[in-house]
């Protein structure tokens, strides 16, 4: 009877983490009329493709096609994740590798600048991007994801190089191997699982992020997905099958990662907290 | 943090413990030592320089200054003092931002607590296979990226077509008019009113955040002793007491950090409160998008859109302070 109880509000809770997305993904693949019916259905009667293919042939944004945004996306999110990834795991052999005397200053200043508000940071970067030359460019934007994902890369990564053991280093540098070779042959393929996980959430930063991409890009060439599908949405309140078929293309692929790395991403956040 | 062994620096370890005739490797190692931690944190250091403490000091900078269009295009720039905080602070609308921002925080983080570790401590209870089932629900409304999960709300909460009034429009009216104060939900518009723009906010937020409250209150209940439980139960505690005499005292830090980071992450809320309000709504501006609304407004206002971002940096920084003395204390850095 308890069991029951539990089982029941289980998946009551389940119910109400997966409607709105159930309903976005059932709604973008409902023809018209079913969208636009005072009594709304839970799946499509007549399941139809064509709002995806409205978003994929048509304009989200008038004069630019739907895979310049898909590219814009895509490009800035792999620059980003590439060049973090290798800065946080050159960070994180410091931190987690050697005993210097700044290395608990360098530790609170990377806690800080995780909590620094990026939104309050719009003003001052703007104008900064816009005296390097950087406003209307993808790679102002990888610049400043490659910040906004450093912090929580370092933290998360220097655990995964603290749990190889520094006995297999000290071998390979009495077998004669320098520091390079070292870090390339031994370090790098025993931290690569915490690197992916750490390039999947510089990922989702770069895909999800909205408000620098707003601020920064100002012509439409420019627009990443999340832009495109806001000036879409503001334009056309009325055409939900395609706002919503739009919705879940952008969602597809953070949802793919971020299944793929949750598990981690709690353990660096709260490992302040949590102790096993 | 479990991953982390305690391992006396290796740099410390007396030169005879390592083999002798190593010459090559002993002298890397004492290269290393000097320098080699800063090498490798320099571009880091650059880039997080770079784009998060040069901004905030910039920040500073400019909220003491007037910048407009004259000036982004290169006139010299000029010092005005306090002038913008003096006149953001006389503003009565600056103070109902205020006002909207720490209201809508306070809501918003009690309710994302309350409802994050409900789930949490369901999960701990729920068998292997229903916990990894509703947990993978709970994982997939995480991961929604804001802009998309805002504009679904905006449908779910559409006034004609919505699903949210039409199911509401079926609840028994008595029902509805005790819940809401009214029966009546076909065509009800919820973004023309401010108080029912920010109930739909809410929502959306605690949808989003929920989930990292309840699976690290799940993450922390695994490291309480099941021990302890059993003697609770042996002296015949009920769920209630036992939820307050172990569980919240041994997870007192967890909540601690949980606190302080969903204050900060609602402080700050832009991409929800643009899509779900907008630009146009002013009465429903939070300081985020006011500071952003005045320094892009025609014409430009940096200035005073600066001072507005340093009011709610100041605000955080002090949340800040406290989150990491906590995770210092727990932490063996």
């Amino acid at each position: 009877m308890r069991r029951l109880a539990l089982n029941t509000t289980g998946l009551v809770v389940f119910a109400i983490a997966v409607f709105p997305v159930l309903w976005m993904v059932g709604t973008a693949f409902k023809p018209t009329p079913e969208i636009f019916s005072t009594t709304p259905r839970p799946v499509p009667a007549d399941p139809t493709l064509s709002h995806f293919a409205e978003v994929l042939t048509g304009d989200l944004v008038p004069g630019t096609p739907f895979w310049q945004f898909l590219v814009n996306s895509s490009v800035v999110a792999v620059a980003t994740v590439v060049i973090s990834a290798l800065l946080a795991l050159l960070a994180a052999t410091a931190v987690a590798r050697h005993r210097f005397r700044f290395r608990t200053t360098v530790l609170i200043m990377l806690l800080v600048v995780q909590m620094v508000p990026l939104e309050a940071l719009v003003i001052p970067l703007f104008v900064t991007m816009r005296r390097l030359g950087l406003l209307d460019s993808l790679s102002g934007l990888v610049v400043t994801y490659v910040g906004f994902s450093l912090p929580f890369a370092v933290w998360m990564l220097r655990t995964f190089v603290a749990a190889v053991p520094v006995d297999l280093e000290e071998a390979a540098a009495i077998d004669g191997a320098g520091p390079w070779q070292s870090f390339w042959r031994i370090l790098f393929p025993l931290v690569a699982p915490g690197l992916v996980a750490t390039s999947i959430f510089s990922f989702i930063t770069a895909w999800n992020e909205f408000v620098f991409a707003l601020t920064f890009m100002s012509h439409q060439d420019g627009y990443t997905l999340p832009v495109a599908l806001s000036f879409f949405f503001g334009r056309d309140t009325t055409d939900w099958g395609a706002v919503m078929a739009a919705s879940t293309l952008l969602t597809l692929p953070v949802v793919v990662f971020f299944l793929a790395v949750q598990r981690r991403m709690v353990g660096g956040l709260v490992s302040g907290a949590v102790k096993g | 943090m479990t991953l982390t062994p305690a391992r006396p620096p290796s740099e410390l370890r007396p030169a005879g413990a390592l083999p002798r005739g190593t010459v090559p490797a002993r002298r890397w190692r004492r290269r290393r030592v000097a320098w080699a931690p800063y090498l490798l944190l320099t571009p880091a250091g650059a880039v997080l320089g770079l784009l998060l403490l040069w901004p905030l000091v910039r920040i500073a900078v400019m909220s003491l200054q007037e910048i407009g269009l004259r000036q982004l295009r290169g006139a010299p720039t000029r010092w005005v003092g306090l002038d913008n905080y003096r006149e953001i602070l006389a503003d009565p609308f600056f103070w109902r931002v205020l006002a909207n921002t720490v209201g809508f925080a306070v809501v918003t983080v009690t309710l994302t607590l309350v409802a994050g570790t409900l789930v949490g401590l369901l999960l701990n209870r729920l068998g292997r296979r229903m916990a990894a089932f509703v947990a993978s629900g709970v994982m997939l409304a995480w991961a929604v990226p804001s802009i998309t999960a805002s504009i679904v709300f905006r449908w779910l909460f559409n006034d004609t077509y919505g699903i949210v009034n039409w199911t509401l429009d079926r609840l028994p009216d008595p029902l509805a008019q005790l819940l809401f104060g009214r029966a009546e939900f076909a065509g009800f518009s919820w973004f023309n009113s401010t108080s029912t723009t920010f109930a739909v906010l809410v929502t959306v937020v605690v949808w989003q955040s929920f989930p990292f409250v309840a699976v690290t209150v799940l993450a922390g209940c695994k490291t309480v002793p099941t021990e302890l439980y059993e003697a609770a139960r042996i002296d015949g505690a009920s769920g209630w007491r036992t939820f307050w005499s172990i569980t919240l005292p041994i997870l007192r830090p967890v909540f601690a950090v949980l606190v302080i980071l969903s204050t900060i992450w609602d402080f700050k809320v832009f991409t929800q409160l643009y899509v779900i309000a907008g630009l146009a709504h002013r009465d429903a501006y939070m300081l985020s998008l006011y500071a952003y609304a005045e320094a892009f407004a025609s014409p430009p206002r940096f200035g005073t859109g600066s001072a507005l971002a340093v009011v709610l940096v100041l605000i955080l920084l002090t949340v800040t302070v406290g989150y990491v003395r906590l995770t210092l204390r727990q932490e063996q850095l």
